[in-house]
This record gives structure tokens, C-alpha cells and sequence, in this order.
């Protein structure tokens, strides 16, 4: 009879690369992660032993050394706020010159990058680190998690982007999914993930809305359900507004408060998470509730907040107003008015505020779609283009460039080449000419953004075409190609063709990362892999010991009797030194000690087992033995 | 291959958006680079290009104005850059004075008013259009192109300027 084989969940033989790896979608969201699976056009978030889906995207690298994410690291976020990073993904791609955008926010210290790709990096745990490890260490955590719960390596993955996001960001999530071991299979855009999701669900068909508000973006689609295809007609946003916002304007009313009742605080790093947390929590219960209050304690001393839903929806009023405006823009700039929307799919925690809801509803006159969890299902879209992508279907996605992109011309204007909304992947080019006689060089500079000014666009990448055969001004015709990916991701090339001698140069843009800061990182993440490994090895050497100790313990007391006082001694001896070594960080010291009390303790259980054999002989069964050994 | 060729259509003014689309969502099928994620990379390079064309093509036809822009290169008919100066006196007149009145609408309803109006005008021209070109009269239908570029920036500014209004209502 041949039996089944049965693994350890950890033993699972590897199937070869790519046959049994399954490809998850991830929802890298500012506030929180999502991952998960679908199978047979099924989507499902995967949970963690307490059945909770969302992973909050904090990292932290705690004073003990190692790294947690999660809940583990949100909870060092008051206790050791300079190892602790929160929101990561509102710096993804971003240089120090960007930082502009999100100054105030955020209480870390910024080292800017140096040299051509210039990322910012944050000196956190005592250590620059770039936006893109950080993410990392999320996607690492993430990707552990599926494969717990799946028992099979994940490798591949569909990985959501807000559709704002500019070139460099995504660039930059495509590097920290690398670092993380995983094969991008394709970016695609949060709103369109959400709207995969009911529509494969219901099989809707005409024109839809995705209203998602996150942690840290905001972004507002128009989409086109036909037959299958997912068609997005237009899509715009902005990469720093989200619910974050709120609970900082709780958080600063709390501490404006403490001020004006005398409080003398020092608001340091510690006491702003102190009242963003809070501030959180009341946000959270004002969703169902029309009165909240909190106490918020900074350097030993409490106040007390009270805050009415009325007084919270005049604070973010604002906010809301200006999430409102972009949803109008984007209507405009597909030519579509907002009666003609079937639905509104609402995306992102934030939506759960009842003044969001009603915003929303009072824009295209009927009630949000609300049945998918909000917080779940972008990552529930992904995972079914995962599907789509690894399996087949007969699901489309055909996605736009959301920010248009161009070239700096004389007067620092921006010259459009691939206008935003324009369907991807595509591949538009623009004719230059030089404007002096013999110039023999042409400096090409490559901006995103809707502005005409360059000041005012976000700069990508610069880059000179040299070799310019000498002609007269105007003669040269220099070709500009921007092509850009079915990620959203950019190349630019630049050639002269009258001659017929082609230049060619392609560039990435900048701010993503560099070989050698790659090369770091990875560096990193395999130093890292290998200190898991040595706890891992340290734990198990633990635990082995441990057992023997207890067991021999127990033959002792039992058997003691069979031992001289000498033997005992230095049995004893051995036994102590175990102990000790236990108590350490040494795994060698442990198997040593274990080894040398093993060696030691042989002649004694052989005794014993004669003594059992004779025990045995005499007329006890071998059970009574062991219950006995077992009572001892 | 010109744009019409690569999506089968006839080259014509006249287009049924729905029968692009139907060609076009198609064509997507088979060349869309997700079609093709796990083949060897010179596939997938053909198909991104492909897909690439592919909506090159879309884009430049779906819109009525720039498919007649396209149509009428096509045809070699000669027409200034974008935002090159109007040379038509009488256009010139008239832009000026609409411009003047849509300053001064200070209602939603009256800039929705003057939006309509140009929108009608809009059509009206884009359905004589096909005229022109059947008559292939390069100089009417370069005049009536060019009106047609200021009707449709004059319809953007329309759009702005009721966004603006609607925001200072809300």
C-alpha cells in the first residue's frame, strides 16, 4: 500500500519556478496594505490568525534591531517615534525639492540625495533609508503573509498605484517590489482595480465613477464598462490629500486647545503621533456617532477634547469641498456630465465619513455604491487582474497616461507631447530644430504636469543630444519620442534624421533609483535575510535544549539513585552550563553545552534502560514505564 | 500605415463611434501587452508596439475635430501650427467679441448659454465639413477648420469659466 506523503507546512517541496507560484494582487495604500487572491474569477483578501485583512503600512526598526511592520510597528509609533515610519508612500518618488508638498507633516529628518537621482532618504532607526525600502519591508511582509496562508511561494504580483501617481512613483514602486522579491506582472490604477472588482462581480455595463480617498491620496476616475473592457476615459487627483488630513486637523485643534488652557508642551515628535493617533480614533467614531471625545496625555500631563460631528465636518469642509472640484474637472475634461454616471464606486477608509458620502451623493444625484469593504476593494480588483494575467480571461483594461507629459522649449515653456487621458501604452513624437546657425548640441528636458510654465511641472529628466551635424539654424530635424508602457511607465528618446545619421539616446526618468542604490539594497535585504535566519536557528537551538533539559530533569528525579555523587556533580555542572547558555544569544555555546551534557548523561540512560529492559522482563508493560517516566 | 488603414475604417469625415469602438476594442484584444505577459519579450515588444499604433490611431479619430484635422493632412490641405495667429479678419472679429461676452456672464446659466450656442455652431460646421472634403476644396476646408479650432478653445474657456462659477457658488 503506498501512502500519501504529508509535509510540514514549512517542508513543501519548491515546485518548479513559476508552476506553482501564484500571483497575488497588492493594494500598497498610504494608510494600509491589502493582499489577495482570486481563483476562478473569486477574489478573496488574505488574513492574518485574527482575521484582520488590512496590514497598517508602518514600518519600524526597533532599538532591539530586526524590523516589524504592521500593528507591531504601529504600536512603537508614540514609544519610539524615530524608528518608526508612517505614510511612506507619500514620499514614493519624490526629491527633497518636492517636499514642499508634505512639509509640516512629517517629523523625520530629511537627508537629501545626492548626486543625478537625488531621492530623499529619512534618517530612520539611526539610519538613511529611502521611501522605496521602507516600502519594501511592506511588500516583504505582505508577500510572507500570502504565502502563509496560501502554503506556496508567491512571486508575482499586481501591484495598485493611485492614478496620479507621476512617473517617478511608479518607478519607484516597481524598485521596492524588487527589493521585495516580487515580479511586478503589472501597476495598475487603484480606481481601475476598484472598478474590476464590481464589475466582474455584477457584470455592470456604461459609464461609472471611482471616488477613492485614502490615507494620503485622493483620486476621482471616470470609467467605461463594456463587454469586458474597462475603458478609463479620464482620471485625475492630487498625491497629497486624504483622510491623514483629517486627523491632523483634529490633532492640531487638541494641541491649540492645550495651549490655550496653559499647557506648556514641548510638541515633540512623540506628542504629534500621540494626537494623530487620537485624532484618528476620534475621526474613525464620528463616522457613527454625532459627539466623541478623547484624552490626549503628552509628558505625563492629560487633557480632555470634546468633538461634535458638526464641528469635525466644518473642519474638513475644506477638503472635501476640494475632493468635490477635482471630481468636477475631471467630468469636464471628458466632456461628460455628472447625470450621465451610473454609479460611483467609493474607495478608501475615508469614504466611510458620512460628509464624504453625502458630498459625493449630492454631485451625480444618486446614492455611492458601497456593497465591496472599501478598504479591501482595490486589492480584490488586483488580485482578479492577477488571475486575469497568470490564468487568462476575457477581462481588458485599458488604462491613460493621468498626467500629461512634455518638453521644456525656449521661454521655459512646456511643449506637450502625450497629453493626459491619452490610452496607454503609447508612443507620440514631436519634431525640434535647433535656433542657432552650427549648434551642434540640443538640451532636452522632460516635464509632467498640466501647467505651461516648467517652473510649475514636475521635472523628470534631463538629458543633451550631442553631435548635431553643423547646419544652419532650423535646418536640423530632431525627432522626440515619448513613449510610455502599459505600467505608465516613460522612455524618451531623441534622435536627428536629416542627415540620416541617427542619434539615439534613451533616458529613465529620474528620482528612481540608481544601479548602486539598488545594488545596496538588495545588499540589505539579503544581510537581513540572513540575520532572520541566525534568530530563526538561535530559537530552534533554544527550544531543543530546552526539551532535553526537562526531560533529563525528569529521569533524575526518578532515577537519580543509579548515579554516583561524582557522576552527579558533573552532571550537575554540564546541566548549569545548558542553562546558561539558554539564557543567551549563542547558538554555537548552545549546542555545545547540549552536546556536552548528552555526552555526559549516556552512561546514565543506558543504565536506565537496563534498568527498564529488567523492569520490563519482571512483568511491567512498556506503557506502565513510560506513563511512570512521564509522571516523574 | 495611416490611421484609418490600421483600425480597416474608410477614410471619411463620416465615423459611427460605436463602430470604432467595436474595432478597436478588437484589435486591443489580441495586441494589448496583457495579452501577452507571459511570452518571450520580442513578442511582447511587437504587441506593445502594435498596441501603441493602435491607440495612436483611436485617439486622433475618436474626436470629430481632430479626426477632420487628420483627414485633412491626409488630403494636404496646409494649416497653421496650433496657437499660431488667426489670419482670417473676420474670424479674428468674431472671436473678439465672443470672448467679450463670455467675460461678462456672470451666471452659470449665461455661460451654459453661450457654451450651447457654440456647440451648435460646432456641429453645424463639422456636419458641412463633409461637403468640403467631398469636393475636396482645400481652401473652405482649411477656413472652416481653422474657425472650428477657436470654436472648440472657445468652448474649453466656456468650461473653465463655469467651473470657476460653480466652485464660488459651492
Amino acid at each position: 500500500m503506498s501512502l500519501l506523503e504529508i509535509h510540514e507546512p514549512g517542508e513543501t517541496p519548491l515546485p518548479h519556478a513559476g508552476e506553482g507560484a501564484l500571483a497575488v494582487g497588492i493594494d500598497l495604500g498610504t494608510t494600509n496594505s491589502v493582499v489577495a487572491i482570486a481563483r476562478d474569477g473569486k477574489p478573496a483578501a488574505l488574513h492574518d490568525e485574527t482575521g484582520k485583512a488590512l496590514v497598517p503600512s508602518v514600518v519600524a526598526y526597533p532599538s532591539t534591531g530586526g524590523v516589524l511592520v504592521g500593528d507591531e510597528a504601529r504600536l512603537l509609533l508614540t514609544r519610539e517615534p524615530r524608528n518608526v515610519m508612517a505614510s511612506v508612500k507619500r514620499l514614493m518618488g519624490r526629491g527633497a525639492a518636492d517636499l514642499h508638498a508634505v512639509a509640516g507633516v512629517l517629523p523625520y529628518e530629511i537627508e537629501p540625495g545626492s548626486g543625478e537621482t537625488d531621492m530623499v532618504k529619512l534618517r530612520i532607526g539611526g539610519k538613511a533609508r529611502s521611501p522605496v525600502e521602507i516600502s519594501a519591508e511592506i511588500l516583504r511582509a505582505l508577500r510572507q503573509r500570502a504565502e502563509a496562508a496560501l502554503e506556496k511561494p508567491v512571486e508575482r504580483a499586481v501591484i495598485t498605484v493611485p492614478a496620479y501617481f507621476d512617473d517617478a512613483a511608479r518607478t519607484a514602486t516597481r524598485d521596492a517590489a524588487r527589493v521585495a522579491g516580487l515580479e511586478v506582472l503589472r501597476l495598475v490604477n487603484e480606481p481601475t482595480a476598484a472598478a474590476l472588482a464590481y464589475g466582474l462581480d455584477k457584470g455592470s455595463e456604461g459609464l461609472y465613477a471611482v471616488y477613492d480617498l485614502g490615507g494620503g491620496t485622493f483620486d476621482f476616475s471616470l470609467l467605461r464598462l463594456e463587454k469586458g473592457v474597462f475603458q478609463v476615459l479620464a482620471t485625475g487627483g492630487d498625491t497629497a490629500l486624504g483622510g491623514d488630513d483629517f486627523d491632523r486637523a483634529i490633532a492640531e485643534r487638541m494641541l491649540a486647545e492645550r495651549k490655550k488652557d496653559g499647557l506648556a508642551d514641548s510638541v515633540d515628535e512623540g506628542a504629534v503621533k500621540t494626537a494623530l493617533a487620537l485624532g484618528r480614533q476620534m475621526k474613525e467614531q464620528l463616522s457613527d456617532r454625532e459627539q466623541t471625545s478623547g484624552r490626549l496625555e503628552i509628558a505625563g500631563v492629560p487633557s480632555f477634547h470634546a468633538l461634535g460631528r458638526v464641528d469635525f465636518e466644518a473642519m474638513i469642509a475644506a477638503y472635501v469641498a476640494r475632493t468635490i472640484d477635482i471630481a468636477r474637472h475631471v467630468l469636464a475634461d471628458a466632456g461628460m456630465k455628472a447625470d450621465e454616471i451610473q454609479g460611483v464606486v467609493l474607495v478608501g477608509g475615508s469614504t466611510r465619513l458620512p460628509l464624504v458620502r453625502a458630498k459625493v451623493a449630492e454631485l451625480i444625484g444618486k446614492p455611492p455604491l458601497t456593497d465591496i469593504d472599501p478598504d479591501e476593494v482595490v486589492a480584490l480588483g488586483a488580485a482578479l487582474q492577477a488571475e486575469a494575467l497568470t490564468g487568462g480571461s476575457d477581462t481588458l483594461l485599458l488604462d491613460v497616461t493621468p498626467l500629461s507629459l512634455g518638453l521644456e522649449t525656449m521661454g521655459e515653456l512646456v511643449e506637450k507631447i502625450v497629453p493626459r487621458n491619452t490610452p496607454i501604452p503609447v508612443q507620440l513624437a514631436q519634431e525640434f530644430t535647433t535656433y542657432q546657425d552650427g549648434q551642434s548640441a540640443m538640451a532636452i528636458h522632460v516635464v509632467q504636469g498640466e501647467r505651461e510654465m516648467v517652473a510649475d511641472c514636475r521635472s523628470l529628466a534631463r538629458f543633451e543630444l550631442l553631435g548635431i551635424p553643423p547646419m544652419t539654424a532650423g535646418a536640423a530635424r530632431i525627432r522626440v519620442t515619448f513613449a510610455v508602457d502599459a505600467d505608465g511607465l516613460l522612455t524618451v528618446s531623441a534622435e536627428e534624421r536629416t542627415t540620416g545619421v541617427a542619434q539615439h539616446i534613451e533616458v529613465k526618468p529620474s528620482y528612481g533609483l540608481s544601479h548602486e542604490d539598488m545594488a545596496d539594497m538588495l545588499y540589505d535585504s539579503l544581510e537581513n535575510a540572513e540575520e532572520d535566519m541566525a534568530r530563526r536557528l538561535l530559537t530552534e537551538a533554544r527550544v531543543e535544549a530546552e526539551r532535553g533539559l526537562l526531560a533529563l530533569d525528569a529521569a533524575l528525579t526518578k532515577d537519580g539513585k543509579l548515579l554516583s555523587t561524582e557522576e552527579r556533580a558533573e552532571l550537575d555542572v554540564a546541566r548549569t552550563r545548558l542553562q546558561a547558555a539558554v539564557k543567551g544569544e549563542d547558538r554555537d555555546e548552545i549546542n555545545a553545552a547540549a552536546e556536552a551534557l548528552e555526552t555526559l548523561s549516556k552512561p546514565f540512560a543506558e543504565r536506565r534502560m537496563d534498568r527498564g529492559i529488567r523492569e520490563a522482563l519482571s512483568g511491567m508493560s512498556v506503557s506502565d514505564l513510560e506513563s511512570r517516566v512521564g509522571e516523574g | 500605415m495611416d490611421h484609418f488603414a490600421r483600425l480597416g475604417l474608410p477614410a471619411a469625415l463620416e465615423l459611427e463611434p460605436v463602430a470604432l469602438d467595436r474595432v478597436y476594442f478588437a484589435l486591443q484584444r489580441q495586441w494589448h501587452p496583457d495579452r501577452f505577459v507571459a511570452k518571450p519579450a520580442e513578442e511582447r515588444a511587437r504587441a506593445s508596439t502594435q498596441a501603441a499604433a493602435l491607440n495612436d490611431a483611436y485617439r486622433t479619430l475618436k474626436d470629430p475635430l481632430s479626426r477632420a484635422f487628420y483627414l485633412a493632412e491626409l488630403r494636404g490641405v496646409e494649416l497653421p501650427g496650433d496657437g499660431k495667429t488667426i489670419d482670417d479678419p473676420e474670424l479674428l472679429m468674431e472671436a473678439m467679441e465672443a470672448r467679450e461676452e463670455l467675460h461678462e456672464a456672470r451666471t452659470i446659466e449665461a455661460v451654459e448659454s453661450l457654451a450651447a450656442k457654440v456647440r451648435d455652431d460646432m456641429k453645424k460646421s463639422l456636419d458641412g465639413l463633409g461637403s468640403l472634403f467631398l469636393a475636396n476644396d482645400k481652401g473652405a476646408i482649411r477656413k472652416a477648420l481653422l474657425r472650428l479650432r477657436y470654436l472648440d478653445k472657445f468652448a474649453e474657456e466656456a468650461r473653465a469659466r463655469r467651473t470657476n462659477l460653480e466652485r464660488a457658488k459651492a
